[in-house]
């Protein structure tokens, strides 16, 4: 963070000059338009008139006031901000990929449709599952495909008396949001003291009216449910489907396969597992992988190999059909092949083995300061509390975040899962290395004894980044949303 | 692999830990389900080979000299757009739920809703939504939800995937009836508006359509009103450059496929949903949403707003249940935009009409093709050839390496054998002049 950076908070368009250029479109083909005149504009649109490097400092200003994986360690609990390979950017940006019409006649496309193939066999393989769409453009998106297959699987057994979708009170609130969306009732289930889900309020819960029980593996407060074998159980003796929630693969990726533990499908969420960039936001991408018996239903196309050739597959009546135009999240796919395929059998066990070393290493060297919510190891991340200490001064865990900030590291997610008052979630990630981890620690507990000698410098936090804390109450009282 | 640890680092863990070994850690996981036997690669590849694996793959796709347009457009990704989404500042950025350490992504979505705003005449945009097919079918949702009304009316020349998509977010449930504005010369039948409208929650259109053609939209917007319906458009933002803007002719929701805003077409996506409203429907729109405010000294900065609609927030009581969205490639729309400025879209919306009107008079001219209709149209037309289109198309490109457009014939049997031909700005007078050479050749 520089200086200029804090000083120019200026606007795009608020640096517009009437008359500056940036790029030109001289196609001479312009002259032959003949749009007629009822069919235009009346007033041109309000954008900004720069030249272009007017937009390159701009931009490149705005880039430096940003915390991002390349810059800053990352510890959000339940988005897996690993490291993002470079190569990967590489890959997805080769000219063969990115110029590829979606509606390309097969024979041009060949290449991508193989690599769709390879990537959706290589990845049911690692679920234990049978089959896969790639359609999806994220994590919620692919939640929405998997309970429209669950529709559509129980209407074909002319079971349409399943409307209630079961969710643990620990679920991320896309759970709950996708259920309802699809009209589905939201049955809520309190977790058991150490974090669990409780298999005997879940057999109450169970009946003719359940269609999908919606699990996280390992869950929100990174714990791995033990009586997966009886859950899966009791919800197909009930006639029900277990989808996984497939946010924390990164926990079990080349150690545990999915299929094995019983659930009928599940999702990956690319931009988590699979090192694809966030982007500030997006784009993710998704899948749903799931067991034979709803296939059937996927959306379509799918990729089919014959006779030596890949071919779209747009399947039988029974597709709950598509979910989003075209093929999906193709740009997404080709960061996540790359990723694949730097990755034997045995690395991918590696990443699980580390990301679950790091998790406990961080709580076992905060433990005395920021209590665990959990008492047995965690997987891949912790969930911790500010502490007795930290609390009898008044400091809550936003102000604990915020003084991340003011320390070089991302804040972990905060408030989540909502079943931990003032949770603090860490996920380190394997790509992290040991020193940064400590480096972490040692911001942990200065914040710590920041906030027993001085609490109110600790609310004040931050101090050095572009802006102090914002007024979000303002923001959302008289919405300013565009200029 | 991406892995900093040392056997040494691992040892000094456990200790640290207190636990004699890894297993120790995932005793919660019983042991029968720990390291299956996977039938993955027992080798993995080094960067070099990774990167001829994925080369030969690239090179696997052809590029055909491509006429394809129907929802997905070529167009010249600028140099600076491309420096930009690269600097890892933005593209390794995570969701800024931490504002102040993301002010520079939250100014990016401010300028990129009001970029939206201009380019559609709206008055709120969100930070954008997978891509025009899930923006339209969440556009028409929010019209559900404000009328309390269950029929969709919606124009013949919306994109059938929107459509099909649309369907798939109500899943398909007989409590939505569709009723279809047939077309009239490739365009909505506007006199048959009155009728079909009563009861409707909206009028869904689409302007270009899917056909290429310009609707006209005087007047539409009125007649949705007088039936308690609200106006559904979706245009291409590109088109806007010249075209009318959805606000100038009364839409309540606007909506869009940013990709046209210079993205790479990449088989189909990551692609750029652009949703836009009127502002007394600001908390009916989904996903993220970025606003201006103060801070504690009083600087202006930027925050993630109205999260009272989300997911995170709302459970089940949310809006919709998006989370991740596309802001690396709403970045990538903004740079574009500012870029060509108003004065630049105005040139590329003038070329691709007129690269598109050039094609349809040469092809028109060519014996036994026809324009199909008359109505003014954007940068594709519907070209009707004798023969089948599907196998006209299979016979240029296999010998002359041209795609010339996308045959209709299963999504518009009414229209006959026609294809859908498409020409942006990337087109010059020479490909053109090719592409009439090699239809004429193979007729």
């Amino acid at each position: 963070m520089t200086c200029s950076a804090k000083l120019d908070n200026r606007l795009s368009i608020e640096k517009s000059d009437a008359g500056r250029r940036g790029l030109f479109c001289k196609n001479p083909l312009r002259a032959r338009a003949k749009v007629p005149a009822n069919l235009r504009r009346k007033a041109a649109p309000r954008l900004p008139e720069l030249a272009e490097f007017d937009v390159v400092r701009h931009y490149t200003r705005l880039s430096r006031m940003n915390f991002s994986v390349d810059t800053h360690f990352y510890p959000l609990g339940s988005c897996t901000m690993k490291y993002n390979p470079r190569f990967n950017e590489e890959a997805a940006a080769l000219e063969g990929f990115a110029a590829l019409h979606p509606l390309a006649h097969d024979s041009c496309s060949q290449g991508t449709l193989e690599l769709i193939h390879d990537l959706g066999a290589r990845l049911t393989e690692l679920c234990g599952l049978d089959a896969i769409t790639l359609q999806p453009a994220a994590g919620a998106h692919s939640e929405f495909t998997g309970l429209l297959l669950a529709k559509a699987y129980f209407e074909d057994k002319g079971q349409k008396e399943r409307t209630e979708i079961i969710v643990p009170d620990s679920a991320h609130g896309t759970n709950p949001a996708t259920a309802s969306m699809m009209g589905f009732n939201t049955v809520n289930i309190a977790s058991k003291p150490d974090g669990r889900l409780d298999v005997e309020e879940l057999k109450k819960r169970l009946g003719p009216k359940t269609a999908v029980l919606m699990l996280t593996v390992p869950n929100t407060l990174g714990i791995f449910e033990s009586n997966i074998e009886a859950i899966a159980k009791a919800v197909h003796d009930a006639g029900a489907l277990l989808y996984m929630d497939g946010a924390n693969l990164n926990a079990l990726i080349g150690m545990v396969k999915p299929g094995d533990l019983g659930v009928d499908m599940m999702h990956l969420n690319f931009h988590k597992t699979f090192s694809t960039p966030h982007g500030g936001g997006g784009p993710g991408a998704g899948a749903i992988v799931c067991r034979r018996h709803l296939a059937p239903f996927l959306p379509v196309p799918t990729v089919r190999k014959e006779g030596g050739r890949y071919v779209s597959d747009f399947g039988d009546k029974r597709t709950i059909g598509k979910v989003k135009a075209f093929f999906g999240n193709t740009g997404v796919l080709v960061k996540a092949y790359a990723y694949m395929l730097a990755h034997s059998a045995r690395e991918l066990g590696e990443i699980a083995e580390c990301a679950i070393l790091n998790a406990n290493y961080v709580a076992a060297k905060l433990k005395d300061l920021y209590p665990s919510y959990s008492k047995e190891y965690c997987m891949h991340e912790c969930v911790l509390t500010p502490g007795p200490d930290l609390a009898a001064k008044g400091i809550k865990t936003l102000d604990v975040a915020k003084g991340l900030l003011d320390r070089g590291f991302h804040a972990p997610t905060v408030y989540f899962p909502l079943i931990v008052h003032e949770a603090i979630m860490i996920e380190p990630t394997e790509t992290e290395s040991k020193e940064t981890l400590d480096e972490f620690v040692a911001a942990m507990r200065d914040i710590h004894a920041e906030g027993s000698a001085n609490p109110q410098a600790l609310k004040d936090a931050p101090v050095t980044q572009p802006v102090k804390r914002l007024d979000e109450v303002q923001a959302a009282r008289q919405p300013n949303l565009r200029w | 692999m991406y892995i900093p640890h040392t056997k040494k680092d691992k040892e000094e863990m456990l200790k640290t830990i207190g636990a004699s070994s890894f297993q120790d850690l995932v005793k919660q996981v019983p042991s029968k389900f720990l390291n299956p036997r996977f039938a993955l690669p027992a080798e993995s590849l080094d960067e070099a080979q990774a990167a001829a694996r994925l080369d030969r793959l690239a090179k696997n796709n052809c590029r055909p000299l491509s006429f394809l347009g129907a929802g997905a457009y070529e167009r010249y990704t600028p140099a600076v757009v491309k420096a930009i989404t690269s600097r890892t500042e933005f593209l390794t950025a995570y969701t800024p739920y931490q504002p102040e350490a993301s002010q520079g992504t939250l100014q990016a979505i401010y300028e990129f809703q009001s970029t939206v705003c201009a380019l559609y005449g709206m008055d709120c945009a969100n930070a954008s939504m997978y891509d025009g097919a899930s923006s339209f079918a969440e556009a028409v949702r929010a019209a559900v939800r404000v009328t309390g009304r269950k029929k969709i009316v919606y124009a013949a020349g919306v994109n059938p995937q929107y459509m099909d998509t649309l369907k798939t977010y109500f899943a398909h449930s007989p409590d939505y009836a569709y009723v279809k504005v047939p077309l009239k010369d490739g365009a909505m039948d506007k006199p048959a508006l009155p009728a079909l409208l009563e009861g409707a929650a909206c009028l869904a259109v689409q302007t270009p359509n899917f056909l290429g053609v310009i609707e006209d939209m005087d007047g539409v917007a009125d007649l949705a009103k007088k039936a308690g319906a609200l106006l559904v458009a979706a245009a291409d933002p590109v088109s806007l450059g010249i075209l009318a803007a959805p606000g100038e002719y009364g839409a309540d929701f606007a909506v869009g496929e940013g990709q046209s805003l210079g993205l790479p077409l990449a088989y189909g996506g990551p692609y750029l949903g652009l949703f836009s409203c009127r502002k007394e429907h600001v908390r009916q729109m989904p996903g993220r949403i970025c606003g201006m405010t103060k801070d504690k000294d009083g600087r202006r900065g930027f925050v993630l707003t109205l999260q009272a609609r989300e997911q995170h927030i709302r459970r089940d009581k949310a809006a919709s249940n998006i989370c991740s969205n596309e802001a690396l490639c709403a970045l990538s729309a903004t740079v574009y935009s500012a870029l060509y400025g108003p004065e630049g879209l105005k040139e590329l919306a003038e070329a691709n009409a007129g690269a598109a009107a050039f094609a349809a008079e040469r092809l028109s001219a060519v014996k036994g093709c026809s324009l199909k209709f008359k109505s003014p149209f954007f940068n594709e037309f519907v070209l009707a050839v004798p023969g089948s289109a599907a196998a006209l198309r299979e016979k240029v490109l296999a010998a002359k390496g041209i795609d010339i457009g996308l045959p209709l014939t299963p999504l518009y049997p009414e229209l006959g054998e026609t294809l859908l031909v498409c020409a942006t700005e990337t087109k010059t007078e020479a490909d053109i002049l090719k592409l009439e050479a090699a239809v004429k050749e193979a007729i």
